[in-house]
């Protein structure tokens, strides 16, 4: 390491202003204080300061993203020799998933971190790193066959115009993350949604080439919700066998890469709370807004919405409910940022996700619209908590009356 | 909306009827190596001493001594140019050694050299009983102790002309290592009464002393509040939140019991007396323990001889790791300090690619790093550095975590970057001092100079107001 960082400070002054590379100070900087723990001492204020950093926050959500990346590339492959009929290994399957998923999350990286880059450099900011998440949950809401210059694209419309314009990380309005698969969802609504894209049916690399078997279908539960007309629901996988709560609960279902288990969200989400990283109070009220309308819908049960026949525990289960409430709805930037402003804004989300998913013909999942809904209306929610306190401090001058100018 | 507002003003009443006990619920104790043991150590005697103008925010300093001139204990040194009936004065008797300019002729300190007799003013006999609220005014303006007395708002030293709603004195010091009020004040409590007594005076309103929750105190002509929690539950500023906070248009003042001492001193003998029992702490310091010294000197004089050995570098602070100030060992001890830490610089030390480390030795509040493995009751040993680059407010409810007062920090800390001075005055920036944010800036993923921030921002506040 000793040569290492010697290396890095014979190379440094080539980077500062008036260097032979200073246009690319600040991704030098991104690369040094990722290599070494910047070694500046405070100056003004406190002069020791709590060991986390931005960096160290975003690591750990992404070390949550795994359990519920991992899982998706297996089902990847799952879904696929299901559809084709044949029975792998574990490691083949996982295998042709990994090779599925890859290309996806280096695209999403190499445009979303480009981009970063270079407006960094333009603003002569250090490299932020809020994209490392975001990067990471790209590839992971979209489905198996959504094409890579589409998720190009996509990307670099949401970090440039969900974000870099209004300043970078920490002052954009609306989920990265969750603009990509927006964008992907309007701008190419027949590659984002129906039967044909959530299951890879070709081959990946040349690997695992094969015909579909009879009764194939790729529509997924909510899918086959959307287009249920008659009250007697019943949920199949893509080959026509009934699934139950517990399969929808484990998540070899098909779906976006990696919202289908709720078990692997929740071991992230677990991470995310023991860490203290993400909000409980956010994540908790999503869960109890979708549970509470779901179980509304279903006291009012109709054959015109055939969704509302399943239990709540469905709901959760199902679609992108989960991911949303642990990965989407928590984040701080996009999120309401008043304790009590956190359990309106959770719990609104869970209820209109549930409402759009059961009342909305045309959008068979809400998890998305609803979070995107409510980044729009959190600042709104604070505002009414915060003048609640500034109430309370008028009241409180009134009452004590006694001044002395 | 109106019931929540009831809610909340019912138990803030609630607190006030039970005025012996208020529990702080949200706060941190930094876990630090380095504590003090409980003996006292004499400092080897200073040969110089000095005051900074620095110390005394908003101050314009106005000298009043040439060098060789000689004084006193109680000899003004100088005064502030705006209100020059506030005396800044000499701790020692000895000669003026130098006044040290800086900059644009910024007065940097005034050194006196000791004659090692500490011979003082005499200020005759002092009954506060017996004396008005003008006359004890005049005793501490002149006495150079009115500079220990400061304001809500704008944390400065206060108006003398402006009278109190009330005064506040925290008796107890929460900070990270710092010294035990009660264990210093041993065998000096009729000086804390005089002292007590004599600003009673200064206030139509109540004198409250915020002391932890297992004080012994007894103490008369006050309120007493008892304080239970973690830092900042000894900061003046918390514990007026939590009893009688300051409103628009109100002005309370505030003080330190530390500094009341030196008035009750005054007040008692009629002479000044700036010995201060301090802790010299942190982990860089060979044997911890309180010392017994004079305000303002030199801080060689406190630390030398017990100090690590050590190859890499080291950073002295008078005062606190939250709130005090970076100095070297040919500095002096600063006026409001009651406490002298030594830890690690951690300038000369690379550590690689610590974002992903285990981090097992790390403190965070946070279960980020594998230090939670070892409980709540391991110490650390912080060095100096930042730990990560400044960005935007990312995370939030992590000031909330540490800020015991019904205020929205976060809110409070974007009006004053803003400088939106309506919505300031209605979040509470007339509340708050700089050190109230202190636990924030710790916490604060974001590294921002929260602080500073406040405190550029009552500045600016103040000179729009006035």
């Amino acid at each position: 390491m000793e040569k290492l960082r010697k290396y890095i400070d014979k190379i440094k002054p080539n980077f500062e202003p008036g260097g032979k590379y200073a246009k690319l100070q600040s991704v030098f900087e991104g690369f040094e204080t990722f290599l070494f723990v910047p070694n500046a001492t405070s100056k003004s204020g406190v002069h020791v300061h709590d060991s986390i950093d931005s960096k160290r926050t975003m690591t750990v959500v992404i070390l949550a993203l795994l359990p519920a990346l991992l899982f998706g590339m297996y089902n990847v492959g799952y879904q696929h020799y299901l559809a084709i009929g044949a029975s792998e290994s574990f490691i083949t399957t996982f295998i042709y998933g990994f090779l599925a998923v890859l290309p996806k999350i280096v695209v999403s990286y190499v445009v979303g971190l480009g981009i970063e880059f270079v407006s960094a450099q333009l603003r002569g900011h250090e490299i932020q790193e809020g994209f490392l998440v975001s990067g990471m949950l790209i590839p992971m809401i979209v489905p198996v066959d959504t094409p890579l210059w589409m998720i190009a694209v996509a990307t670099a419309f949401a970090v440039i115009f969900a974000k870099e314009i209004f300043g970078g990380t920490g002052m954009n309005i609306f989920n990265v993350a969750l603009i990509t698969r927006a964008f992907l969802f309007f701008a190419y609504p027949s590659k984002m949604s129906g039967d044909s894209v959530f299951v890879r049916t070709s081959d990946t690399f040349g690997m695992g080439a094969g015909e579909v078997v009879e009764g194939f279908s790729g529509a997924t539960p909510l899918g086959q919700l959307a287009t249920q007309t008659s009250g007697d629901v019943v949920l199949t996988d893509i080959v026509g066998n009934t699934i139950s709560t517990w399969d929808l609960f484990l998540g070899l279902i098909p779906g976006s890469i990696g919202e289908t288990s709720t078990l692997a969200i929740l071991i992230g989400a677990a991470v995310l709370l023991f860490t203290g990283i993400a909000s409980w109070r956010i994540m908790l009220s999503v869960f109890a807004g979708g549970f509470a309308m779901s179980l509304l819908a279903s006291t009012f049960a109709s054959a015109t919405y055939p969704g509302s026949f399943l239990t709540p525990v469905d709901h959760i289960c199902l679609g992108g409910f989960a991911f949303a409430a642990v990965f989407m709805a928590t984040d701080p930037v996009t999120g309401a940022r008043t304790n009590v402003g956190k359990y309106i804004y959770g719990f609104l989300i869970g209820a209109i996700t549930i409402i759009i998913r059961l009342y909305n013909n045309g959008y068979p999942e809400g998890a998305m619209l609803a979070v995107l809904l409510m980044n729009v209306f959190a600042p709104l929610i604070d505002y009414f908590v915060v003048e609640s306190n500034v109430k309370r401090r008028m009241k409180r001058a009134k009452k004590g009356g006694t001044t002395n100018e | 909306m109106t019931k929540s507002c009831n809610f909340a003003l019912g138990k803030k009443s609630v607190v006030k009827s039970m005025a012996d006990l208020v529990k702080i619920k949200r706060g941190l104790d930094i876990p630090l190596v380095g504590e003090a043991a409980k003996n006292i150590q004499t400092a080897s005697k200073a040969e110089m001493y000095a005051i900074v103008p620095d110390d005394f925010h908003g101050v314009t300093p106005k000298i009043l001594v040439k060098s060789g001139e000689e004084v006193k204990v109680g000899t003004p040194l100088m005064c502030d140019k705006n209100r020059p009936e506030i005396n800044f004065v000499s701790p020692v008797s000895g000669t003026v050694e130098a006044v040290n300019r800086g900059e644009r002729r910024k007065v940097l300190e005034i050194v006196v050299k000791s004659d090692g007799k500490f011979d003082a003013v005499d200020f005759g006999k002092l009954d506060a009983g017996k004396m008005d609220a003008q006359a004890v005014k005049e005793t501490l303006l002149k006495s150079g102790l009115f500079a220990y007395i400061k304001q809500r708002p704008y944390d400065v030293i206060a108006n003398p002309e402006v009278e109190p709603r009330d005064i506040f004195v925290t008796a107890f010091d929460s900070a990270p290592l710092a010294p035990d009020f009660e264990f210093v004040a041993e065998g000096e409590e009729a000086a804390l009464q005089a002292g007590i007594d004599a600003i009673a005076k200064l206030t139509s309103g109540k004198v409250y002393v915020g002391v932890k929750a297992d004080s012994k105190l007894s103490l008369k002509g006050c309120e007493v509040v008892k304080f239970q929690g973690a830092h900042p539950a000894g900061n003046v500023g918390v514990q007026i939140a939590n009893v009688a906070p300051v409103n628009k248009g109100e002005v309370v003042w505030t003080m330190s019991a530390f500094d009341l001492l030196l008035i009750g001193r005054l007040f008692t003998t009629g002479k000044l007396d700036f010995t201060r029992t301090i802790t010299l702490a942190g982990s860089e310091v060979e044997a911890p323990q309180y010392v017994k010294t004079v305000a303002g000197a030199s801080i060689a004089s406190i630390i030398s001889g017990n100090v690590k050995k050590a190859d890499h570098n080291q950073r002295i602070i008078s005062g606190n790791v939250l709130t005090g100030t970076k100095v070297s060992a040919e500095d002096y001890l600063r006026a409001y300090s009651t406490q002298v830490t030594i830890i690690p610089e951690g300038d000369d030390c690379n550590e690689f690619v610590g974002w992903a480390t285990p981090g097992c030795g790390k403190f965070s509040v946070s279960r980020t790093f594998g230090s939670w493995l070892f409980g709540k009751n391991k110490k650390y040993n912080i060095d100096a550095r930042l730990r990560g680059g400044e960005r935007g407010i990312i995370m939030s409810g992590e000031y909330d975590s540490v800020f015991p007062m019904d205020i929205l920090p976060e809110f409070l800390i974007k009006a004053v970057i803003a400088f939106d001075i309506d919505k300031m005055e209605n979040l509470g920036i007339y509340e708050v001092a700089p050190e109230d944010f202190a636990l924030c800036e710790f916490v604060d993923t974001s590294k921002l100079p929260l602080q500073q921030i406040i405190r550029n921002g009552l500045d600016a506040l103040m000179k729009e107001m006035n």
